[in-house]
């Protein structure tokens, strides 16, 4: 521990300066009334284009990603590489999707998508679903910004025998993040977001300048990591996509990109936005992370090339891929720069894990406690509700890390991808049509859940040697195809959800099934700051609207 | 549609359509085509093209939707 001294002093500087920043964002563009959930949970919903990028950049690259891609391309190459596509396509799909979405969430005062699919097909059965998919889906992805601060804290040796010396460090940084999110809501992971991409920007840039000229530049370390998968017996592997994987490399892109901004806490994001321009504007800025993503991603390579061993935990026995980024600028780096890179991924941590759980609370607050326990609340009400949640949404998160075993919360983010997935029909399609029926979602959500859920057991884990839930890539050999490629679960799960939704519709059309009421209009899919709130000024605005 | 008797009068019927928004197709569909840069050469700084076209496709992305901004954009 002793050889780590300055690397855990500016770290803990770092992570000391971000909580101080925390603290006083309470004060940050401060309202007249932080007692309101429009305030805690969404800022105001005043941030500009910086603030957006900055917030829904921190939000989207999480710590998780910045250890956990490099180390799929460390072991297995170019199929690790499906990170750089799928964030590329993201922006283009979503371009027309989110402006819609923050235009009738202004009109209606919505804070969560589950509060769109409520008014918007008159079903608080499917906002329920919605809502509860997305708590089940935010809660293991907060648990694994924890392992990424984990992977850092061990490589600076800060690691115990007992559960609790081991956990201590984590256990410490979360309590500190709980109390300044109880304290300063959404504002505070947006201040703190610009300290954490500063610092990453910083840290990558250096990295892929400095380490190809201590490796002999990017060509060997291609080479390098050819020569280790030439040598291994694993059919996957290479610099290169080869037959068998090329199909799960397109439908993962697809299907993860369709995930992301499904998921509560992105939403949350947009939402904070003050108007149409700034998230347009944003689908354009935004692509910049990726290539710092992609760039950190073959980092993956720089590791091979310097001969990085990951570390074995000497608890357990398993190897800990996630520590390989960490090593590299431990192995690489004078020791103050490999502290600020570890502070990065840290911090890095925190803002993500902020704003998932603000979203899982709002969710809670919204479409279960106000739906089903206290139907008056008043927005006071609501934002105490959510500022409790959080912190219990985050004592559950340190739990899972804790007491179950992190592959256990790398298990359930895979789950929680695709599952998430399966409110798209009545998210992303219901922003454009009404077509489908509240019955037909339902029964399409089921069944494509059920699926997932049978394809994801069947799938075993060569490396770790369990028999399932060991990835998302399902042999299409099951499905009685006589070849050796695999497909992303979640696109072959969405698309049948799809076409049970539809089915269904036109059963229960034909049949005449009573249809839920649309409490939104056409005009309210393009309103932009400065139109009416129809949740401020009820009265007058929903006479006029329920004519139409 | 048209709601005339509402008073701080919206323009009736606001879209968000325009042929410029099928230009978006493009930087959807170019990085999925893995056969077309599925291959190491050339190569260019050392990066196989792998990845140096994939790089490319971000900044393809950013021209795009930049474009469509600019095009679509509330003035």
């Amino acid at each position: 521990m002793s050889d780590h001294v300055t690397e855990i002093v500016v770290f803990t500087l770092l992570f000391l300066l971000v909580s101080g920043m925390g603290f006083v964002a309470a004060r940050w563009r401060a309202p007249q009334n932080m007692e309101h959930l429009d305030e805690w949970g969404l800022g105001g919903r005043s941030f500009g284009g910086w603030i957006t990028w900055f917030l829904v950049g921190g939000d989207l690259y999480t710590a998780y990603t910045f250890v956990a891609v490099p180390a799929l391309i460390f072991g297995a190459g170019a199929a690790g590489f499906f990170a750089v596509p799928y964030t590329i396509v993201i922006y283009p799909l979503f371009f027309l999707i989110l402006i819609r979405l923050w235009s009738v969430s202004h009109r209606h005062g919505f804070v969560t998508p589950a509060d769109f699919v409520r008014t918007r097909f008159g079903s608080p059965t499917l906002a329920l679903l919605v809502a509860i998919t997305g708590i089940v889906a935010t809660m293991p992805y907060i648990a694994l910004q924890l392992v990424g601060i984990e992977a850092v804290l061990k490589t600076m040796g800060v690691t115990g025998e007992s559960v609790i010396a081991r956990h201590a460090p984590i256990i410490i940084a979360f309590a500190i993040l709980a109390a300044y999110t109880y304290q300063s809501g959404l504002r505070a992971p947006a201040l703190i977001a610009f300290v954490k991409d500063t610092l990453i920007y910083i840290v990558i840039l250096v990295a892929v300048i400095y380490l190809p000229y201590k490796l002999g530049g990017w060509g060997s370390i291609f080479d390098a990591a050819q020569a280790k998968f030439d040598a291994s017996p694993a059919p996957g592997d290479g610099i290169t996509l080869n037959a068998n994987n090329q199909v799960q490399y397109i439908t993962l892109a697809l299907g993860s990109a369709l995930a992301l901004f499904l998921y509560p806490h992105s939403i949350t994001g947009v939402l904070a936005s003050k108007n149409r321009n700034v998230i347009k504007r944003n689908m354009s800025a935004l692509p910049a992370y990726s290539f710092l993503l992609g760039l950190l991603a073959l980092l993956g390579y720089a590791a091979i090339a310097s001969g990085v061993k990951p570390i074995t935990d000497p608890a357990t026995g398993k190897v800990d891929s996630n520590t390989v980024v960490p090593l590299l600028f431990d192995m690489q780096f004078p020791a103050w720069f490999a502290g600020v890179a570890f502070a990065a991924i840290g911090i890095g941590a925190l803002v993500p894990a902020a704003i998932m759980s603000i979203a899982a609370a709002n969710l809670f607050t919204r479409n279960i406690y106000k739906e089903y326990l206290r139907k008056d609340a008043s927005p006071a009400q609501e934002a105490r509700v959510s500022k409790i949640t959080s912190l219990v949404v985050k004592v559950g998160a340190v739990a899972c890390i804790v007491f179950l075993d992190p592959q256990f919360s790398i298990d359930l983010q895979l789950i929680g991808g695709i599952i998430i997935l399966q409110t798209a029909p009545a998210v992303a399609l219901g922003l454009f049509t009404r077509w489908l029926h509240r019955g037909g979602l339902i029964a399409g959500w089921a069944v494509g859940m059920g699926l997932s859920m049978w394809m994801l057991w069947q799938i075993p884990n060569a490396a770790t040697g369990r028999a399932h839930f060991g990835g998302s890539a399902f042999p299409l050999s099951d499905f009685g195809f006589d070849t050796k490629r695999t497909i992303y679960v979640g696109f072959v799960t969405v698309i049948l959800n799809l076409l049970v939704a539809v089915i269904v519709t036109l059963i229960l059309r034909a049949a005449k099934t009573p249809d839920g009421v649309d409490g939104t209009t056409r005009d309210d899919y393009f309103a932009d700051e400065g139109d009416p709130r129809i949740d401020r000024d009820v009265a007058a605005t929903v006479d006029h609207t329920s004519s139409t | 549609m048209a709601e005339p008797e509402t008073p701080k009068a919206v323009p009736a019927a606001r879209s968000d359509r325009s042929p410029w928004n099928w230009l978006l197709v493009i930087p959807i569909v170019l990085p999925v085509l893995t056969p077309l840069f599925n291959h190491d050469s050339p190569r260019l700084w050392g990066f196989p093209a792998f990845y140096w076209l994939q790089f490319l496709f971000i900044l393809v992305g950013v021209a795009t939707t930049s474009l469509i901004y600019q095009m679509t954009k509330k003035r």
